[in-house]
């Protein structure tokens, strides 16, 4: 495993990295490859490197080959910070990607901005992100976008009346997706009956769930990550509970599956984009990533992934390549195809694409509705 | 072991780095404050400034392992009060009085602004303090493995509270807090906090810490109050802390509960342990070596596709204690150091 | 009432996984007076070769047993996968011990004369290398155990409105962390090993100097402890079945915290512990506010040091001058 990765990774970076051309593009990367929060940050930078890889293979943006500097943060937001200096002012890249969590990317966000150099952040959904400035963008839903989609699904489509929350206390997405999904589906005319929590790497959820149990809701909504839902899964399910769970796009990983196992039936949970999608650039995406990482995408390296797309496609758009340049045409991004969507950049640089709902059944993720922002 | 009792040649020390010296450092200090960005990249002024903040942390937390004896792994807990409580209360004065803060016309930074920025900060490590003094209580009744096991915990406890209030952000965070903190403000700081924990631990006080650390029993049955020695010392040790949270918050203009783990404490307590426990300019040279060290072994990540900082920091830890348990300095300060050797040479002539 | 009845199966299943690794933990302090923090790591180990056997061999292992209890290899029942998992505890019990001795060995013998403090930081830096090693070496994704009991039913009593449901994996953990805590009680009070422990942990000196080979008796615990939370590593993977490098940290704090509200030092204290401390979460879950659950452990443990330092069943020792 071990041996595999690092090849796998010197590999990667040796195509990048070896071959010192005239002129590179540089892109600059920050992520958490180390810490509690390593798993995200990897599969993350798998996305991004498989972006360029192929990219290269393509003859890079006009002729020029990319190269790409990841560094990682530790999941600690002043590494983000120094790394992005880093990134900025000495490798002087022409853009940055990253980073995963909104507290990071929010330490991010102000030296990308203060140095006019555009940010994209593959998956930080909390709004404040790109609020920093006109350099930072992100190709994420935000949260009250995503919390409404499952609001609306679960008062329309299951008719659900009493919904209980089992938020993860630690993550600010997790937060951030409940606050906003309370909120919508109140509105609607729902209840909510409990609002639980875990803390993310916690494994026994009985007590939380036991508790939810006793309120007899219609569906319970769990926007935790794939790490601990499977877990939560299998535990509600062996309590008795039958409702229906629902989630946010961080499901989305076959690890939800190989922990959750079959108790994952009967859950629905909003996302980019579906694997079933026969359309060429999602189904050419996953047979690439399979290839490179021997395994099935998982949201967040489709997330890393059409981050690097949406840029090379902008870059592409400009004449110089300038800073400010890259920034316009980035702003200007419309229904570009992506893997995760059609995305295009609303006027406060976020991702304006439709959310799709799907329905997991023995391991896949079968397509059930698409709502539209 | 025996340092205690060379108190009497160190306060002499002290004597010689008169209040001037001091002085003349922070005006120094903010020299290089308008002067370096012009000469250095931002990434190593950067650098300088988080290893500064560091400093503030480990020589603060080395009052009380290093002088004390007292084994605290709570300081990031402390960090975080600072850190939330002033960046808590600039942003309030920020989104009600903006007006204080910036010149509406020239956008430029107010006098009154960073008055507040600097009370925002004192009141951070005065509320620290409080905590700090609420954690050193149970310090009278545990010692060792047991004090370091409960100030980790509390550490942990202040962190869940942060989690929880919804006041500074809970779990998404407090964003969107004005970056106050230049070269110019660390370093003083850095200087403040060298200059107290120096004075402290040259004083009368400082002689009640160190008969503490060398033998508790004795040193109460002399008729020392260690009771008192040992609360007071955590207390200021927290008054830092905060500060330097104060700092590390209106740097960074973001915070979150996760920043203040159980492994910041781990991070300021290698820098103590390395540079040397009972040794100030140990602490200081340890804080600075490790951040850089950080930054310096960023290339190691690209040539081999995995980061293994943590690992070499870790092993770093484990040989330091088993080859040189006492960290670089010992309890000694670099003067000592120099002035033996100078001593040494004396003697051969 | 079924509903309170359900907290306390949930709290006492819970509590079983922390008396687990509390086991190993309290006989390493109460022999060295040093908390090992990386007592969490060498758990987390345990699961790890825990999954790797069971991807190497599990397959073979359980179509033996299967063989011999139903003459039909591909059939799974209950007994051979009782088999089957036992023999992966027995691999991750081995390797974890061989990992505890080494760690003995190269970092904490060395510092046996020197203060305790340095000790403590040792075991933090040996708990910081085997985490962040471990992310590099397993990779940061979380990993799913092999399902060994997956056509195992829940026991359910009573309906809807007041169903109880026990999972046979709970009560099993439970009844191992009884069974190993009586089994290491007869170690400590019957055996020779157990007495020469208890001599080296009163006095190593004295212990040394009435021809107690000191040096082997603590290696012998050592292996002990950390055989203890390999043990533990495969139990807690195989109900809970989810395993990352960074799983040990926060089960080995509370388990600490646990064993010393039992009285640190004390097998039966450590399990006494874990039982309070698992119950008290899950009454916080189910009835308080879940959101402090993770601050409760270390509320209890200051709690308990401030009232009761030598913990609920521990002897006060008088500190010697």
């Amino acid at each position: 495993m071990f041996f595999n990765r690092t090849l796998a990774t010197l590999l990667a970076s040796a195509v990048i990295a070896s071959p010192v051309f005239a002129s590179t593009i540089k892109i600059g990367e920050v992520g958490s490859m180390s810490g509690s929060e390593a798993t995200f940050g990897v599969s993350t930078h798998e996305g991004i490197s498989l972006a360029i890889k192929e990219q290269n293979a393509k003859g890079g943006i006009k002729g020029k080959k990319i190269e790409l500097i990841s560094l990682d943060n530790q999941g600690k937001p002043e590494e983000a910070a120094i790394a992005t200096t880093k990134l900025v002012t000495q490798d002087k890249v022409t853009a940055v990607l990253g980073e995963v969590a909104s507290s990071r990317s929010l330490a991010m966000a102000p030296i990308a901005q203060q140095n006019k150099v555009p940010m994209i952040s593959p998956s930080s959904t909390n709004p404040k992100v790109t609020e920093v400035g006109d350099y930072i963008f992100r190709v994420c839903f935000i949260d009250p976008f995503q919390g409404k989609v499952m609001a609306k699904f679960a008062s329309d489509e299951l008719k659900a009346k009493k919904v209980a929350i089992l938020r993860d206390v630690k993550s600010d997405y997790s937060v951030g997706l409940s606050n906003f999904f309370t909120e919508a589906f109140k509105k609607s005319g729902g209840e909510i009956v409990v609002d639980q929590s875990y803390s993310s790497g916690e494994v026994d959820f009985n007590s939380q769930l036991t508790s939810i149990r006793a309120k007899k809701p219609d569906a319970i909504f769990v926007p935790g990550y794939y790490t601990e839902v499977g877990l939560i899964a299998k535990q509600a399910r062996k309590l008795g509970i039958k409702v229906p769970l629902l989630g946010g796009d961080g499901w989305d990983s076959e690890k939800l599956y190989e922990i959750g196992g079959k108790s994952l039936n009967n859950s629905y949970f909003s996302n980019h984009y579906s694997q079933e999608d026969q359309s060429a650039s999602v189904q050419n995406f996953i047979k690439s990533y399979k290839t490179a990482y021997k395994k099935t995408p998982d949201g967040l390296a489709a997330m890393g992934y059409d981050a690097a797309q949406v840029l090379f496609a902008a870059m592409d758009k400009t004449k110089s390549m300038s800073a400010g340049e890259i920034r316009d045409a980035l702003a200007k991004t419309k229904d570009f195809q992506a893997v995760t969507g059609r995305i295009t950049i609303d006027e406060k640089r976020n991702a304006s694409k439709p959310a799709v709902v799907l329905e997991v059944k023995d391991g896949k993720f079968l397509y059930k509705s698409t709502v539209n922002p | 072991m025996g340092s205690a009792y060379k108190s009497e040649e160190k306060s002499t020390a002290a004597g010689i780095m008169s209040l001037r010296w001091w002085m003349l450092a922070i005006g120094f200090a903010w020299l290089l404050n308008y002067f370096l960005p012009d000469v250095m990249s931002p990434y190593y002024f950067q650098i300088l400034i988080l290893a500064g903040i560091n400093v503030i942390l480990s020589v603060s937390l080395n009052l009380v392992n290093g002088f004390t004896g007292q084994f605290s792994m709570g300081h990031a807990g402390f960090m975080s009060v600072g850190g939330y409580l002033s960046a808590y209360l600039t942003t309030q004065f920020v989104e009600s009085r903006p007006e204080l803060f910036t010149d509406s016309v020239t956008g430029e930074l107010l006098a009154t602004g960073i008055v507040i920025y600097l009370a925002a900060l004192i009141m951070g490590g005065l509320a620290a303090t409080i905590v700090g003094y609420i954690v050193g209580l149970p310090s009278l009744r545990l010692r060792g493995d047991y004090l370091a096991i409960v100030t980790l915990g509390f550490g942990e406890i202040i962190r869940v509270v942060f989690l929880n209030t919804d006041a500074v952000g809970g779990a998404r965070g407090l964003s969107g807090i004005k970056q106050f903190t230049s070269f110019g403000w660390v370093y003083t700081l850095v200087i403040v906090t060298i200059f107290c924990v120096w004075r402290v631990v040259h004083s009368a006080h400082g002689r009640i810490l160190l008969s503490i650390r060398e033998d508790e029993v004795a040193a109460t049955a002399m008729g020392v109050n260690t009771t008192q020695g040992k609360v007071r010392a955590f207390a200021m040790g927290a008054f830092f802390a905060g500060v330097a949270g104060g700092l590390f918050a209106h740097y960074l203009t973001t915070l979150s509960p996760g920043t203040f783990d159980f492994n910041r404490s781990f991070e300021v307590i290698i820098m103590v342990v390395l540079g040397g426990m009972g040794s100030i300019s140990g602490s200081v040279v340890a804080a600075i070596l490790l951040t850089v060290l950080k930054e310096a072994l960023r290339p190691l990540q690209q040539i081999t596709g995995v980061d293994l900082r943590m690992v070499i920091y870790s092993l770093v830890l484990i040989i330091m204690m088993l080859a040189r348990p006492k960290g670089i300095f010992g309890t000694n300060e670099i003067g000592d150091l120099i002035r033996r050797k100078k001593g040494a040479k004396g003697g051969a002539t | 009432m079924a509903e309170f009845i359900q907290y306390l199966i949930n709290g006492l299943s819970q509590g079983g996984t922390y008396a687990l690794i509390a086991l190993g933990y309290t006989m390493v302090f109460g022999i060295l007076q040093l908390i090992n923090f990386a007592h969490g790591e060498v758990y987390m180990l345990g699961a790890f070769s825990g999954l790797y056997t069971s991807k190497l061999a599990g397959p073979q292992l359980s179509a033996f047993f299967n063989k011999i209890f139903n003459g039909a290899a591909d059939q799974m029942s209950t007994p051979a996968a009782i088999c089957t998992a036992i023999v992966i505890i027995m691999v991750a019990m081995v390797v974890c011990a061989l990992v505890g001795f080494c760690v003995e060995r190269l970092a904490y013998r060395p510092l046996r004369s020197s203060p305790r403090i340095n000790l403590l930081i040792t075991a933090v830096g040996v708990s910081l290398f085997f985490q962040y090693s471990g992310q590099i070496i397993f990779g940061s994704d979380p990993k799913a155990y092999p399902d060994l009991f997956e056509n195992l039913e829940s026991w359910t009593f009573g309906s809807d409105e007041n169903l109880l449901v026990i999972n046979p994996l709970q009560v099993f953990v439970f009844v191992t962390a009884i069974v190993l805590m009586l089994i290491l009680r007869h170690i400590i009070f019957h055996t020779r090993l157990g007495r020469a422990m208890r001599a080296v942990s009163f006095n190593h000196d004295l212990a040394s100097l009435m021809g107690i080979p000191t040096d082997r008796v603590i290696a012998a615990t050592f292996m002990l402890g950390s055989a203890l939370a390999g043990a533990a590593g495969v139990m807690v993977g195989m109900t809970y079945p989810k395993v990352e490098p960074l799983m040990g940290s926060l089960p080995g704090l509370k388990a600490f915290c646990a064993a010393v509200l039992g009285g640190i030092g004390n097998v039966t204290g450590a399990v006494l512990g874990s039982f309070i401390l698992g119950l008290a979460e899950a009454l916080l879950s189910g009835y308080g506010t879940p959101t402090y659950k993770d601050a409760l452990a270390f509320a209890i443990l200051i709690f308990i040091l401030l009232i009761k330092p030598s913990g609920l069943l521990g002897v006060h020792r008088t500190e010697k001058v």
